[in-house]
């Protein structure tokens, strides 16, 4: 058992980070709080693609002595998987956008309520309502 | 332009989000021009493609010329070319009456409203005309991240709705790219056609069961299938009223749409029908948002808050035709995407119109409408006798094809509910109805004379999309069958 935790212990990392995330997203009453829970699920998930793109003693999926050097096999063993890492790239461009709307948005909360506690939010939001009728 | 019609119509919004940007910054009154071209230009393209579909069948458009398991493909049949040319249209109509409601409700953000509004229609469309999984995400977060910046600029209370909505849809997003991993990692490929191909002789793996969890999780988050819709209500009641009626009608039926390509398309229909028996729990969870959504729509006073509950419930609808998994019940679901996007986008219009005349919307407020507003409140009608399925109308005749649907399953149960439902519906829309037609009859018995209450319709560019939502509700019922015959009949799978 201990072994098999130990061999994929990247992948039990991933998914600690992810279930930590996760908790913060949905536990925390902090809206910054949930903020960093979504970075840290998304971080997971990019540990998760790289992981399975890796490949022990591969290299960058660089083609040395390519056009004009003879033509010669490519073994794909050796060199890591390039194609997560390309789609990590785009993830993370959604992740810092994601990032940014949200921060904005907190910001507009902020001015609003003068607090980031979703409870104290909640209550003030009854409060303005129970003006309104 | 025909060869290219299927990625123009995705790409022209995308590059005139930008153009209005620019323009903006010149001129203000240029974005609404900037805009209506954008989403016409991108209509016709999604209207060509349709034609072209229908005469000579499926598009393939590989992206840069790369050929199709290493370049990103756009796939367009039936269900796609019907799906991108409901999309386009109702962002031409929404971004029509959308002049005056944004003048009113946010004067100093008009370029910022329509670079989004561009955006969002970028991505709605993008998630429709992919057929690679990866694409299908980050056109899937576009749509996403311009709805939350949408929502946030709402009234009191928009911020923190799009908040919630934000932390949802971020969590359904993640899981979706979850399962497009595991799904790579067991087939070392991202394509939908490459993969309904690599899928089955691997349908007995562990990892592709959870990949087709997170897939069924993420995508039902972002369609608000009952149990995971606690974020649409809020973030679609104080959305301004332009972008409650645009994403109203097509987020969620996007979300649908998503969920009948994945369940039929990249996972063969014997995966989720008989080896994990999916579609049956999927069948419960959409009578459960049936119910639901019309009981938690009596309990509201307010109409638009009203209006997002029976959304869910109409998602229901969809949702108990893909769960029923027989030919009628899945021709019901993909005629539903149509008519419940007519209905909502009719039904949210009007309620725009109001707000724009009178800033109120509570339902006891709605006195003496149908003398102020006569067309809107006529639209407001029709849309509702849709809603409940009266014959004429459109909604009639895919609660038709569902309840067939359901009698050929022998699902009694879900008969009944799609009658109560309908039930349900009646007493939600007369209560609106009442306040809005009869006049209270102590001002009768007093005077007797008549009151003297002026017209005031909306403004001419929020009243024609109105009249256009409710002549398209009539039309679709109308030409439901010639519907059906053309395009929706080789939507559904073949082995149904």
């Amino acid at each position: 058992m201990l072994d098999f935790i130990i061999s994929k212990y990247n992948y039990w990392i991933y998914i600690i980070l992810m279930m930590i995330g996760f908790y913060a997203m949905i536990g925390k009453k902090n809206l910054v709080k949930k903020i960093i829970g979504i970075n840290i699920f998304q971080t997971a998930i990019i540990l998760f693609f790289i992981s399975t793109a890796a490949k022990r003693g591969g290299t960058l999926p660089i083609i040395e002595h390519g056009h004009g050097h003879g033509a010669h096999a490519i073994e794909a063993a050796s060199y890591v998987n390039p194609l997560p890492h390309v789609l990590m790239l785009t993830a993370i461009v959604v992740m810092v956008s994601t990032l940014g709307v949200a921060l904005a948005i907190v910001i507009a909360i902020y001015r609003r309520y003068n607090t980031l506690e979703e409870d104290e939010i909640l209550e003030k939001r009854k409060w303005s309502r129970n003006l309104l009728f | 332009m025909v060869p290219q019609s299927p990625v123009l119509v995705v790409v022209i919004p995308l590059i005139f989000a930008f153009l209005a940007l620019l323009f903006g910054w010149w001129r203000k009154g240029l974005c609404y021009p900037i805009t209506l071209v954008a989403v016409s230009i991108s209509f016709l393209a999604s209207l060509c493609t349709l034609h072209t579909v229908i005469t000579t069948g499926t598009i393939h458009y590989h992206l840069g010329n790369w050929a199709p398991p290493w370049g990103i493909e756009y796939v367009v049949d039936h269900l796609n070319a019907f799906v991108l040319a409901i999309v386009s249209f109702i962002s031409v109509v929404v971004a029509i009456s959308s002049k005056r409601s944004v003048e009113q409700e946010l004067p100093d953000k008009i370029v910022y409203f329509y670079c989004m509004f561009l955006l969002q229609v970028t991505g709605l469309l993008g998630i429709v005309a992919t057929g690679d999984m990866f694409n299908l995400y980050v056109f899937l977060e576009i749509a996403s991240l311009a709805g939350y910046a949408l929502i946030a600029i709402g009234e009191e209370g928009a911020p923190f709705a799009s908040f919630n909505y934000l932390i949802f849809g971020t969590i359904g997003a993640c899981f979706y790219l979850l399962g497009v991993g595991y799904l790579y990692v067991i087939t070392g490929s991202l394509n939908m056609a490459d993969l309904s191909q690599a899928l089955p002789n691997l349908y007995h793996s562990k990892v592709v069961l959870v990949a087709f969890a997170f897939f069924l999780v993420g995508v039902s988050l972002k369609m608000a299938l009952f149990p995971l819709h606690v974020w649409l209500p809020d973030a679609y009641t104080y959305a301004p009223s332009a972008v409650s009626s645009l994403l109203a009608p097509l987020m969620t039926k996007v979300g649908a749409y998503v969920m009948i390509r994945l369940m039929f398309t990249v996972f063969k229909p014997y995966f989720s029908i008989e080896l994990i028996p999916v579609t049956a729990i999927l069948g419960w969870i959409a009578a459960g948002a049936i119910l639901f959504g019309a009981l938690m729509a009596l309990a509201q006073i307010d109409l638009k808050r009203m209006l997002t509950y029976i959304l869910v419930s109409e998602v229901g609808y969809i949702a108990l035709g893909v769960g029923l998994a027989n030919r009628a019940g899945l021709t019901g679901a993909i005629l539903h995407i149509l008519n419940d996007a007519f209905m909502m986008l009719a039904l949210f219009l009007v309620v725009g119109a109001i707000m724009y005349r009178s800033g109120k919307r509570e339902i006891p407020q709605l006195r003496y409408l149908h003398r102020k507003m006569p067309f809107t409140m006529a639209t407001f009608v029709i849309a509702a006798l849709s809603v409940i399925g009266i014959p004429p109308t459109c909604g009639f005749f895919s609660k038709w094809y569902l309840i067939l649907g359901a009698i050929d399953a022998s699902r009694w149960v879900f008969v009944a509910v799609l009658l109560v439902s309908s039930l349900l519906n009646v007493i939600l829309f007369f209560r609106v109805i009442e306040n809005a037609y009869l006049e209270p009859d102590e001002e009768h018995a007093g005077g007797g004379s008549e009151l003297a209450i002026a017209t005031e319709e909306a403004p001419l560019t929020m009243l024609m999309p109105i009249l256009i939502a409710g002549a398209g509700i009539m039309l679709f019922g109308v030409l439901s069958g010639k519907i059906i015959s053309t395009i929706i009949q080789f939507a559904v799978p073949q082995c149904f």
